[in-house]
């Protein structure tokens, strides 16, 4: 119940939104969210989305492996 | 980034954590408190690949596991009396004095196994009278909130989880010299909470990548003795959390204290169903069933250790009945029984 997965907005209906897990499309509820668009990618728990997944992410941790 | 690249940086990453332990050269025990993690460091074999002085140990994080067995008992009180009842999968295995809410519904009581709170919303317009049976953190709290605020009747045994970690700080029972913090309470949180447990945290992602630039930016931390917070997961986690989401929870429900397996009440750690939307709370519905139920015997089941597990005292594997008397097809406690629960992931993983 706690795992949660990211997936691709397809489409929004309202309240809901077709969302793609890596090909597995499925509806879940985007009303916690604010301005969600057609194709950002969230983050989902339990049939909601709740976080937007900043997809210009770089990570720190590169400076320190060189 | 391809496969190569990935793996080529995957050894990077465990070089450098090697490097780091043998500077801090001492045991160094790190714990993981959300289910997720349990499953991810258990998927990636992380255990084994860490050198012998990094310790992991799982914590509370697996929802379905801190559950109050009295919290348990009541809903399978009420579920017998009549009143249907709707929850996570999960949940309806969990033994209770009472039996499970799977043996109540052989009992013919109305039992609901449902993935999502508007699952149990639609459910509603058939079985009128349904509740909801509520539990997990900050990041399933928001859900009940928005069922709750549509009409959704519910046994509220949510928690806040911040006060868990501290109160296991405060008990003493286990040196920990790091947490690999909750990712997706942290992304409604957000970072600043964390600040007042003074030791050394890192907020971190899922993937293999995630959790071991997690665990070298947590033991960087400990070797320069900085107890502040690292978020790793930044592409999901604001530095101020989900405040739409905070506000809905804070709509309609307020802190109490919570009653968590392994724990016993943690004070300010639980949250009610405000006055305001009382017409929906189960434990007003339904008091007068409530009040009658003899809770003497709602405790951990004889023998199992799924409060010393849930508190990071002692491994899955060391419990006496682990593999043999308790196992996921017929468990003994929550930790066997949750997909998320230490128990249960270590004999998938064993």
């Amino acid at each position: 119940m706690c795992l949660a997965f990211p997936g691709k907005i397809k489409k929004i209906n309202g309240q809901n939104a077709t969302v793609d897990f890596d090909g597995i499309e499925k509806e879940i509820n985007i009303s916690l969210l604010s301005d969600t668009k057609k194709g950002e990618f969230v983050i989902v728990h339990a049939g909601f989305a709740i976080e937007k997944v900043d997809q210009n992410y770089a990570s720190d941790v590169d400076k320190l492996l060189k | 980034m391809n496969a190569n690249d990935a793996n080529m940086r995957i050894e990077k990453l465990i070089k450098k954590i090697n490097k780091i332990a043998e500077e801090l050269g001492r045991q160094v025990r790190l714990m993981e408190v959300c289910g997720t993690h349990t499953q991810a460091i258990s998927r990636f074999g992380i255990r084994e690949i860490l050198p012998k002085n990094i310790k992991l140990i799982t914590g509370p994080g697996c929802p379905v596991c801190v559950t109050a067995q009295r919290d348990i008992d009541a809903i399978i009180n009420l579920a017998l009396a009549g009143i249907p009842v709707a929850t996570y999968g999960d949940m309806l295995r969990v033994p209770g004095y009472f039996g499970s809410l799977d043996q109540a519904r052989e009992k013919g009581a109305q039992v609901f196994d449902v993935y999502s709170v508007a699952d149990a919303l639609e459910l509603q317009k058939k079985v009128p009278e349904i509740v909801f049976f509520g539990l997990g953190f900050e990041t399933t709290t928001p859900m009940t909130a928005w069922g709750i605020k549509n009409g959704l009747a519910v046994y509220s045994a949510h928690k806040v989880f911040l006060p868990a970690m501290e109160a296991l700080l405060n008990m003493g029972e286990i040196k920990i010299d790091g947490f690999i913090d909750p990712g997706h309470v942290s992304a409604i949180i957000g970072v600043k909470p964390y600040d007042k447990l003074k030791v050394s945290q890192v907020i971190t992602g899922f993937e293999m990548e995630d959790v071991l630039e997690g665990i070298l930016l947590l033991l960087i931390q400990i070797k320069n003795k900085d107890l502040t917070v690292i978020n790793q997961y930044s592409r999901i986690v604001k530095n101020g959390g989900n405040e739409k989401i905070r506000k809905i929870i804070a709509e309609v429900f307020e802190i109490t204290d919570g009653d968590w397996r392994g724990f016993g009440v943690i004070p300010k750690s639980g949250l009610k169903i405000k006055d305001k939307y009382k017409q929906f709370d189960a434990k007003v519905k339904y008091k007068k069933i409530l009040d009658k139920i003899d809770f003497s015997k709602s405790h951990d089941p004889v023998g199992c250790k799924c409060g010393d597990v849930i508190r990071g005292l002692m491994e899955s594997k060391k419990c006496p009945l682990f593999g043999r008397l308790c196992t996921p097809d017929n468990s003994v406690g929550p930790c066997m029984v949750s997909v998320e629960g230490a128990c249960n992931v270590s004999f998938r993983y064993k």
